[in-house]
């Protein structure tokens, strides 16, 4: 999948691959490695990884440089996404993560814009309907990821806005 | 005598000869005889002697006949001689030059240099090395007892040079008009890379801080010059080494020193200690501003791109060590940051803050 990704200048900085003892650079050095995650992981339209997928590709493993991040700096750039609610631990191991480019609570906001925007409060969707379906082609919530919308979709449950609910075939939403 | 028996002299089947002596004499027990000149041989089976001037007479004992032998120590006019016991003779026993003895044994003695001791004939060699070790042993003791009189002889120059420099040094501070300060502590300094004038020692001044208040105020006047020459700051150990070889006698410990130079500020004199993170203990001149310096590092480390430790000390001419310790210092400023890899620590301008 060797997409035309613009790598950002970090990426060739060989200094960016050593975590920085000074507090205040290594601030700069961890905000530069979030956003170089989440942009990589949306054009590649990876939803989850493991810590040793992460560890090879090309990510945190700059192989023309000749650098990579160690592992140890890898947890610590996933821990500051976690905080930074775009991480999510699938498992009690810290192996594999969900990775959200936007908050789930962002893309709640989204969804349900769309849905007052096209007057479809009180209605109820499947969750295949909401990021498959015809209408909502364009949205950019369009073939987001189910355990990304899933939680995006209980985000709004906890503003009372919507209601995940069981339907004879999966799970679908009702939005207030 | 009378064991004897005459002999062609040719040696028998299995009969191999051992070892051989010309110029040896046989005494009938202690009674000179007529063979008094031969060759003695002696073979695996017997001892023969046959006379130097007459081959036809040739005689021999088997060993079997022997009961011991025994060394007799030369004396006064008496030549060291071989005793050789030996065991009646049998009935039928052939015919030798004597047909009866009294004597139970012979002596044999050498006119010539060597001696046969039949059983022990490789003792000559081990005496010899023995000998040699001996010797050598000898030898290594008068050389060392020679070179510790050179030292001896040494030590009371030495002396002499400590005192011809006290007295140049002493009219240096009666002179002090004359002399500017400047001139005065360059001096000093020329004094120091000879021998130091005037070392303060624990005997004058007692241990404890009085000493070391004593010993900044001397570190002050001496150092000031070595750290002017090398950019105005210098790490404690080459500080150590440059007063301890000036001293020569009456050296300064560790301790001492650094405990003098902590003194160095609090008496505001023109230097100081510094400690850095990492534990490297500096002394610098008060009007050195290492801060100044850091700028001045990140010029050099922005033109060349990335710089390690040695190729900035190389680059600036200072120590690796503080090179090491400017760099570190730049970095804990901001101005640098660090590319840790297998190919080892370099530093770089620090683009993460100066970049968007």
């Amino acid at each position: 999948m060797a997409m035309s990704f613009e790598w950002p200048w970090q990426y060739r900085f060989p200094p960016f691959f050593t975590l920085q003892p000074n507090v205040d650079t290594r601030q700069k050095q961890l905000a530069a490695w979030c956003s170089l995650v989440l942009s990589f992981c949306r054009l590649h339209k990876q939803s989850s990884m493991t810590v040793m997928e992460a560890q090879e590709s090309p990510l945190f493993n700059n192989v023309k440089l000749q650098r990579k991040l160690p592992v140890e700096s890898i947890q610590i750039v996933l821990e500051e996404l976690r905080k930074k609610g775009n991480l999510e631990w699938l498992d009690k191991n810290k192996s594999s993560f969900l990775i959200m480019w936007r908050r789930p609570e962002e893309w709640g906001k989204l969804i349900y814009q769309w849905v007052s925007r096209s007057g479809q409060n009180n209605s109820v969707f499947t969750l295949y309907e909401l990021t498959s379906g015809e209408d909502t082609e364009g949205e950019e919530f369009h073939g987001l990821d189910e355990a990304t919308l899933l939680r995006a979709l209980q985000a709004l449950q906890q503003e009372h806005k919507a209601e995940i609910i069981t339907l004879s075939d999966g799970r679908g939403v009702k939005f207030f | 005598m009378d064991r004897f028996v005459w002999t062609s002299g040719l040696l028998e089947i299995n009969e191999t000869l051992v070892i051989q002596q010309r110029g040896v004499r046989i005494y009938d027990g202690e009674e000179k005889i007529k063979f008094d000149a031969g060759t003695l041989l002696l073979s695996t089976h017997r001892l023969i002697w046959r006379d130097q001037k007459n081959h036809e007479c040739c005689m021999a004992i088997p060993l079997s006949q022997i009961v011991f032998i025994e060394e007799q120590a030369a004396g006064i006019g008496k030549s060291a001689k071989i005793v050789v016991h030996l065991h009646p003779a049998p009935p039928n026993k052939e015919p030798g030059p004597f047909q009866s003895s009294k004597n139970s044994y012979i002596k044999l003695s050498f006119k010539e240099h060597g001696q046969i001791e039949p059983g022990r004939v490789r003792a000559v060699g081990i005496v010899g090395i023995e000998r040699k070790l001996e010797e050598k042993r000898k030898e290594t003791d008068k050389n060392i007892s020679e070179a510790f009189e050179d030292l001896s002889k040494l030590m009371i120059k030495a002396k002499e040079m400590v005192e011809l420099s006290k007295s140049i040094a002493n009219k240096i501070k009666e002179k002090q008009g004359d002399i500017t300060e400047d001139e005065t502590i360059r001096f000093k300094s020329y004094l120091l890379s000879m021998g130091i004038a005037n070392p303060v020692t624990r005997e004058t001044y007692g241990s404890g801080t009085q000493y070391h208040m004593q010993l900044a105020k001397q570190l002050a006047g001496i150092l000031q010059a070595p750290l002017e020459e090398r950019g105005g700051i210098m790490s404690l150990t080459e500080v150590y080494c440059l007063v301890n070889r000036a001293r020569g006698m009456e050296l300064l410990s560790p301790e001492d020193l650094v405990n003098a130079c902590k003194m160095l500020e609090v008496l505001k004199l023109p230097l100081r200690l510094r400690v850095f993170d990492s534990g490297v203990m500096v002394i610098e001149l008060q009007s050195h501003k290492e801060e100044e310096m850091v700028a001045s590092a990140l010029e050099t480390v922005s033109e060349k791109g990335s710089l390690t430790s040695e190729e900035f000390a190389k680059l600036v001419g200072m120590s690796v060590l503080l090179a090491k310790e400017r760099l570190l210092l730049a970095e804990k400023m901001g101005h640098l940051c660090r590319d840790d890899s297998v190919e080892g620590l370099r530093f770089y301008p620090n683009l993460f803050m100066t970049q968007s």
